[in-house]
């Protein structure tokens, strides 16, 4: 599958508050094409796809969240971008140029334009916070001077500039993550890369990362891809999402419309803190309709559709009683999210009113099944 | 003999000692580092991948290791000859201990830095590293308090090897209480030596604990 995040979706920060970005726009900054990745295989043991063919692009400005569970594949898929992987077959392309087809030396001059930060931040334990964000821009030969200039600045972008003499050790969990965000920033990168940034955090500090990368993102009109397992995040920050499962993305678009409606069964999953069923009703869900039985229907409320008191016309619209069973509101991507599941009579001529009902508003509904 | 001329006798062994704990251990080590960095990061899939040799440079380590320090005093008569024109003295005797010491801090720094989490290795990568960057910049700073201990450790059991270079004339504190204290029946002579040996033990084991503490900052409460 192909998903093309036109140049029009890049977020306006990219061109507005951010840094002239090299690549002509229009092309995307990373972009996937066809890439598969077996690990193994070699004597005489079975090999192990981690990729089985990713299609897959980021525009720029973009944030970008790739969400799966834990060995869907990816962490691989966020390591081909910088080259830590290489992938079997396909192509990775950052911003114009195919990684894969990199020197040695050319791929350790792209890594200084891709910022990455990691679950368990991967600070050195012998140097201080100044001198772990100082550390790219020794390997890249910058000059004590410039570094000095450089560092602190960067220290209080993230909110760390007292803390410039602190070793890891003495800095909490969000506190090491923000030395890795700034350490991550320091060669002036036009991509970040994220791997399960916020996952070793608590829920309060995991806000406060990913609202700090967010600033940077709007800011710096830095591009970001991130990888997670916690639709939380992608909620939260992302402008674009990909659902990966084993090995393969199956789901992906603009995270409003994949939250409104998921069509694949691990991104329901994945939704399942606001989306997915209660035990007792999961359980409870048959097929097909047998007589008596109440059709169990989600609505889903976004843009115009959630200002409107259409829940009560439903009642007066259908004739029947309705039963609400569970839902939410919550905001995403700073728009209103209503998830209603409610149950009615499944008789025909109800039904048909139903339909008539959703097609006139537009709501968008989902039979699940029927229940007794 | 007067106590006296049994004092100097001690201070000599003392300083015998000294001279060859010091000069083996500096120069064992200066050859063992190299080599432990190299088993560390030379295996399948790691910075300087040559698992063969690899292998190879393992084999003969363990060989060397396994020998007893004895018999490898004797053993290589022929190449300290070759070194240091003699093969008995205090000199003569550094190039066994050197020999005996390279593949023990060998082993000591490998342990030290395949104990450094691989995540750092990552990092590093994705900054743009060299691996000669990531073994100075990373490992090596990161193993900084591992390696103080190793040398720690080298220069105790280097102490221990270096009483039994007696037997290729090489002096040192185990020869004087082997041939006055045992062989010539003093008793207080070879109390003396046990007691200056834990002394001397017990500071440079300090010395090292002090240096590698002041160097972790893993732990950092004070």
């Amino acid at each position: 599958m192909t998903i093309q995040y036109t140049a029009t979706d890049v977020a306006p920060s990219a061109q507005a508050g951010g840094k002239p970005q090299g690549a002509p726009s229009g092309t995307p900054m990373v972009s996937f094409e066809g890439v598969t990745k077996r690990f193994g295989g070699t004597g005489g043991q079975p090999a192990f796809t981690a990729l089985g063919g990713v299609d897959f692009t980021v525009a720029h400005g973009a944030i970008a969240g790739i969400i799966g569970r834990s060995g869907a594949g990816k962490s691989t898929l966020v390591r081909l971008v910088n080259g830590l992987e290489k992938p079997t077959s396909g192509k990775v392309i950052v911003d114009g140029t195919e990684v894969g087809g990199l020197p040695e030396s050319g791929l350790r001059d792209l890594r200084r334009q891709i910022g990455m930060i990691f679950q368990h931040f991967n600070l050195l334990s012998s140097r201080t916070a100044f001198d772990n964000v100082a550390l790219p821009l020794e390997i890249a030969g910058v000059d004590a001077k410039t570094i000095k200039a450089k560092v602190g600045p960067l220290l209080d972008l993230v909110g760390l500039g007292d803390k410039a003499r602190s070793y890891p050790s003495e800095l909490s969990g969000g506190q090491k993550q923000r030395v890795g965000i700034a350490r991550a920033l320091a060669t002036d990168p036009k991509l970040l890369l994220s791997d399960e940034a916020t996952s070793a955090l608590d829920p309060e500090t995991t806000q406060s990362i990913l609202q700090l990368l967010k600033r940077i993102n709007a800011e710096l009109g830095l591009t970001v891809l991130l990888i997670t397992h916690e639709m939380e995040v992608v909620k939260t920050i992302a402008t674009d999402v990909a659902v990966i499962d084993k090995g393969l993305i199956v789901e992906s678009g603009r995270v409003f419309d994949v939250y409104a409606s998921p069509k694949h069964d691990t991104t329901r999953t994945l939704l399942a803190s606001s989306l997915a069923l209660p035990e007792w009703l999961r359980t409870a869900i048959k097929p097909t309709p047998s007589a008596g039985d109440r059709a169990l229907v989600r609505l889903v409320f976004f843009g115009e559709t959630a200002f409107q008191p259409l829940t009560g016309r439903l009642v007066a619209e259908l004739g029947s009683d309705v039963n609400i069973l569970a839902g939410g509101i919550e905001e995403i991507g700073g728009k209103p999210f209503g998830s209603l599941v409610v149950s009615y009579s499944a008789e025909p001529a109800v039904l048909e009113r139903a339909n008539r009902f959703y097609a006139e508003t537009g709501l968008t509904t989902e039979v699940l099944g029927y229940v007794a | 003999m007067s106590p006296e001329m049994l004092f100097n006798l001690l201070l000599k062994s003392l300083g015998q000692t000294a001279q060859m704990v010091a000069a083996a251990g500096i120069i064992g080590s200066l050859i063992g580092l190299p080599i432990g960095i190299f088993l560390a990061t030379s295996g399948k899939g790691e910075l300087f991948p040559a698992p063969t040799i690899n292998r190879i440079v393992g084999l003969i380590i363990n060989a060397a290791r396994s020998t007893p320090f004895i018999i490898l005093v004797v053993a290589i008569i022929p190449f300290t000859r070759l070194i240091t024109g003699t093969s008995i003295g205090t000199y003569a005797a550094i190039v066994p201990l050197t020999i005996a010491t390279i593949p023990f801090f060998a082993r000591l720094v490998e342990a030290a830095i395949r104990e450094i989490d691989k995540g750092l290795i990552e990092a590093a990568r994705a900054m743009g590293a060299t691996p000669t960057q990531i073994v100075f910049k990373v490992l090596l700073a990161e193993a900084r308090p591992s390696l103080m201990a190793a040398l720690t450790m080298t220069l105790v059991s280097l102490i221990g090897y270096s009483a039994m270079v007696g037997a290729v004339g090489g002096g040192g504190l185990g020869d004087l209480g082997i041939r006055y204290g045992y062989q010539r029946f003093m008793p207080e002579m070879m109390l003396a030596v046990v007691v200056v040996l834990i002394v001397l033990v017990q500071l440079v084991q300090s010395a090292g604990d002090g240096l590698a503490r002041r160097f972790d900052k893993r732990n950092r409460k004070n």
